[in-house]
């Protein structure tokens, strides 16, 4: 765009050209009804000036009718957009208003805050540079701003400013305030969230929303406008990140023209660039970057552009245009986040068609590995997804698209997910990483096999597979075995729950959910050792048969000895060598096998060990002579 | 680093979301009232396809009611290389003689304006209409989204709409359902005005400020375009410096009085303005919640 210089007043002239550098921020409000949220954004949009004479006359009217403010002007009113909701006194949806100052245009997503809240603020946050969370100053946190806050953190928005309202209530205590800060700052900081800016104001009284106010001597931050207007904008950080251009559209008005038209969505494209086109990964060179304004030397995240290339390559809707050396990722296998957005919950194994930047694939969600709870964060066992409830599940894809993780580039990285049926937009979604199994990852031959490590080390591999309560000896009896099998001259290994969960998994925990990852992982290393000729000692609670039965089917049966030490529950609670029973009948510790997290007994373990009747080097030694029986160690 | 301004943001996203139902639908077609808003949707439109011309027609859903100057402006674009334009009457408002000052309004909207462009919908079978409306005009716009869907019927249900996350935008419709996508929802009055004139996009000159026939009628100056405007026993048009802030049919679309006759000076006036533009249209004041019973029933 290019300005015009027709003679006009200096004022207008002033005017349009500080216009022309004004720039946008998009942000989000998040707090319920109580917290004066509505009467925030209605008062900024009345000091920006942004309320005309007919709109403050149809506002005083019905403040007068139905107003809570006792006559004054009720801005909450403004923001009730639906005549429905006006009439219930709630807001349903997601609504957008406009405001401007000086210096940046704003755009500001208000969302409501009753149950409907978790979708309609993924919404609102989905585009959002900044968020603006409110808490009542006489409540503090609560249990709503954790979850504000966890959605903000989710949707990849990196600034929050926690606007302490109602500061007029507690005679704006500095005390109060200094408080409620420290301890937000805790907790933000504990999901991710570091860019805090911490606010005493008073929606109603004007207090440090536009103008620093008098009564908050001891605050030297911003006023909230303030904040606004110098927050970092996303683009300015997306203009740094490797290039992405998703094409929309293949322009071929004629033989003579073909380009490809999108919006960059990350980094800087310039004429003369050598690109790659993912997900196939062809390279071609850049040739012209074409506008109606005549042609570009370089565009940047967020123009919208039409890309011509050298080489007549296939190029169409969907793909990914990046430098060959910082490509995206393809896959079609992903762990991703999910929200959910429909009445109909998500099942596992259902398929929906998936929407990644303007590519649409179908989706088959695969086990849930956990939902979260958005007030405490806590992760728990799921099988499905309701209604404005977030989990980690694994997708498959039925073709490679070429993404990033969200973290890194929330362009290429969100999803919506749509159901085939009903056409409804029911899942939202991040993607985290691709998993291991993708088709892009390809087995590589190796001469020297199994067989040939198993002559070298003169005996045969396998894996032991320990299950049993925590404190029934598993451990114990594993190193005990070791030892004797080292000494024999056999090569070993002991796999440790409590060991591997210091490192390998250590950032699981005990939900059902993790347990299944836990064993999955562990089940794979013990099959790498297997592989490579070891005797495997695997000493893990593993309470689940379904888990069991995976591990054994992962190793492969014939290598796969199931050993189980069978100590009754009371004889292993009252050892309690750990001390972790007590923490669990307590209540410390939660989904502890046994007390609150089932252990179910195997039912046809290859060993089966009965502590009450044998020590543990008896133990130990019955599970060696096994082995001798079996053929995978020398008889003596 | 380059930064964009909001103006080349908002641009950027218009033509996005353009794309989207270009490469998504089946049959789309571009409303076109004539109005400024119009004049930047196409512009943005052509800048979206360059060079080629926007795939789509444009479609005048006429009421034989508009200013004069409008029809003139709208024939000129239609001559235009590279434009397809569609003009629709509704045969039943032609039939019945439709108009403001004998049938009221309201029906005279309801049967040119909502029956008119859903007939006109149906009869081309477009599946997909683009429209010019902004979320800054009118309370319930607020909410509506971009990609707004209409029932067989052309219904809106403002309770049932699909949540619209990031730019991607979901296109899958049912048989019989219609589309209606508001590409400009972002911008504001002022972007627009802003827009026109950094773009140099030619707009009709009822929007500057000259002397024209006028009455006033209920406290709005309406201006006296041609014959059909009735007059009352000794009522004689006034010339005053007028303009106008939106346009539509001439009965309904009261002008301001002003000197504004420049875009820098509209500009300026804006900045003072203390009103909204939609204030000029009657039909805006049939009832508080006017406008969204309006598009429940299918009104653009």
């Amino acid at each position: 765009m290019t300005g015009a210089a027709d003679s006009m007043p200096q004022d207008v002239a002033d005017y349009l050209s500080a216009q022309q550098r004004k720039r946008l921020l998009r942000f989000i409000t998040c707090g319920s009804v109580d917290d004066g949220k509505s009467s925030l954004i209605g008062r900024l949009l009345y000091e920006a000036k942004t309320l005309l004479e007919d709109q403050l006359a149809v506002l005083a009217d019905e403040s007068r009718r139905i107003g809570t403010t006792g006559g004054e002007l009720d801005f909450a009113l403004l923001l009730d957009g639906l005549s429905a909701e006006r009439e219930q006194g709630i807001t349903i949806d997601v609504a957008y208003r406009f405001f401007a100052t000086e210096r940046r245009k704003f755009i500001v997503a208000d969302t409501p805050g009753h149950e409907q809240y978790t979708r309609n603020m993924v919404t609102g946050a989905s585009t959002a540079d900044a968020a603006v969370i409110l808490v009542d100053a006489r409540k503090g946190v609560l249990i709503q701003t954790r979850r504000h806050s966890f959605i903000a953190s989710l949707l990849g928005i990196r600034h929050v400013a926690l606007a302490i309202n109602k500061m007029d209530l507690i005679a704006y205590s500095q005390e109060r305030f200094t408080q409620l800060c420290r301890e937000y700052r805790a907790f933000a900081e504990s999901i991710g969230l570091v860019e805090v800016t911490c606010l005493p104001i008073s929606a109603l009284q004007g207090d440090n929303v536009t103008v620093a106010s008098e009564r908050t001597p001891w605050f030297d931050g911003p006023t909230l406008l303030e904040f606004l207007e110098t927050v970092q904008i996303d683009e300015d950080r997306l203009q740094r990140a490797p290039l992405r251009l998703p094409i929309q559209w293949v322009n071929r008005p004629s033989q003579d023209f073909r380009g490809f038209a999108g919006q960059v969505a990350s980094g800087v494209l310039r004429r003369g660039d050598a690109v790659r086109i993912g997900p196939a990964g062809t390279q071609s060179v850049v040739t012209r970057i074409v506008t109606r304004d005549g042609d570009l030397e370089q565009a940047v995240a967020g123009q919208s552009v039409t890309v011509c290339l050298r080489e007549e390559i296939d190029v169409s809707r969907g793909d990914v245009l990046s430098h060959p050396d910082s490509a995206p990722a393809a896959a079609d296998e992903f762990e991703a986040t999910v929200v959910w957005m429909h009445e109909q919950p998500m099942l596992r194994g259902r398929s929906y068609l998936m929407k990644i930047g303007a590519k649409t694939v179908t989706a088959t969600v695969m086990p849930l590995k956990y939902k979260i709870n958005v007030n405490t964060l806590e992760h728990l066992a799921a099988t499905r997804l309701d209604l404005n409830e977030i989990g980690v599940c694994d997708l498959e894809l039925d073709r490679a698209v070429a993404f990033d993780p969200y973290a890194q580039n929330r362009a290429t990285g969100a999803f919506i997910l749509i159901d085939r049926v009903t056409n409804y937009t029911v899942g939202a979604g991040m993607l985290r990483f691709a998993l291991r199994r993708s088709q892009n990852v390809h087995w590589q031959a190796t001469d020297v096999d199994q067989a040939g490590r198993a002559r070298l080390n003169g005996h045969q591999p396998c894996v032991l597979w320990f299950t049993g309560l925590s404190g029934a000896g598993k451990s114990t009896i594993a190193n005990l075995l070791e030892k004797r099998l080292h000494a024999l001259g056999q090569h070993t290994y002991l796999l440790d729950g409590d060991n591997v969960r210091h490192g390998l998994n250590k950032d699981l925990g005990f939900t059902d959910a993790d347990r299944v990852e836990n064993i999955r992982r562990v089940a794979e290393v013990a099959k790498l050792m297997l592989d490579a000729g070891l005797i495997v000692l695997v000493s893990f609670i593993s309470p689940f048969r379904n888990e069991r039965r995976m591990a054994r089917s992962l190793v492969g049966d014939a290598e796969f000895l199931e050993v189980f030490i069978d100590t009754p529950l009371a004889l292993a609670e009252r050892r309690d060598v750990k001390g972790l029973y007590q923490k669990a009948r307590q209540g410390q510790l939660k989904n502890f096998t046994g007390i609150d997290s089932p252990y179910e007994t195997p039912e046809n373990p290859e060993i089966r060990i009965d502590t009450t009747s044998v020590g543990a080097d008896e133990a130990a030694l019955e599970i060696l002579r096994e082995l001798q029986r079996r053929g995978i160690v020398a008889g003596e | 680093m380059t930064t964009l301004t909001h103006l080349q943001r908002l641009e950027a996203e218009s033509i996005h979301i353009m794309r989207e139902v270009v490469a998504e639908t089946d049959r789309p077609v571009m409303l076109y009232s004539i109005g400024k808003d119009s004049a930047v949707m196409l512009h943005v439109a052509r800048k979206a396809f360059h060079p080629a011309p926007p795939p789509f027609p444009l479609l005048h859903v006429d009421t034989t009611w508009k200013f004069r100057e409008m029809y003139a402006a709208r024939d000129r674009l239609a001559a235009e290389p590279g434009i397809e334009l569609l003009i629709y009457r509704n045969p039943e408002a032609v039939e019945l003689g439709i108009n403001p000052f004998t049938h009221g309004s309201a029906v005279h909207t309801d049967l040119w304006k909502t029956q008119g462009l859903k007939k006109a919908l149906d009869r081309f079978g477009f599946d997909v209409a683009f429209g010019g409306a902004r979320r800054d005009e009118e309370r319930s716009r607020a909410k509506e989204r971009v990609f707004s869907f209409r029932t067989a019927q052309h219904h809106w249900d403002p309770k049932n709409q699909r949540p619209e996350l990031w730019n991607l935008y979901n296109t899958r419709k049912h048989k019989g359902q219609s589309i209606r996508v508001f590409p400009l929802s972002n911008w504001t009055e002022l972007d627009v005005w802003q827009y026109i004139h950094l773009e140099k996009i030619p707009i009709v000159s009822l929007y500057y400020a000259k002397e024209r026939p006028v009455v006033e009628r209920d406290g709005a100056l309406i201006m006296v375009d041609d014959e059909r405007m009735p007059l009352a026993p000794g009522e004689r048009p006034a010339l005053k410096r007028v303009r106008f802030r939106t346009l539509g049919c001439y009965p309904l679309t009261g002008a301001i009085e002003s000197s504004a006759d420049s875009l820098p000076a509209i500009i300026r006036e804006m900045l003072a303005a203390r009103t909204s533009e939609r204030q000029g249209r009657v039909i805006d004041r049939d009832g508080a919640a006017s406008m969204e019973k309006k598009k429940q029933e299918g009104y653009f």
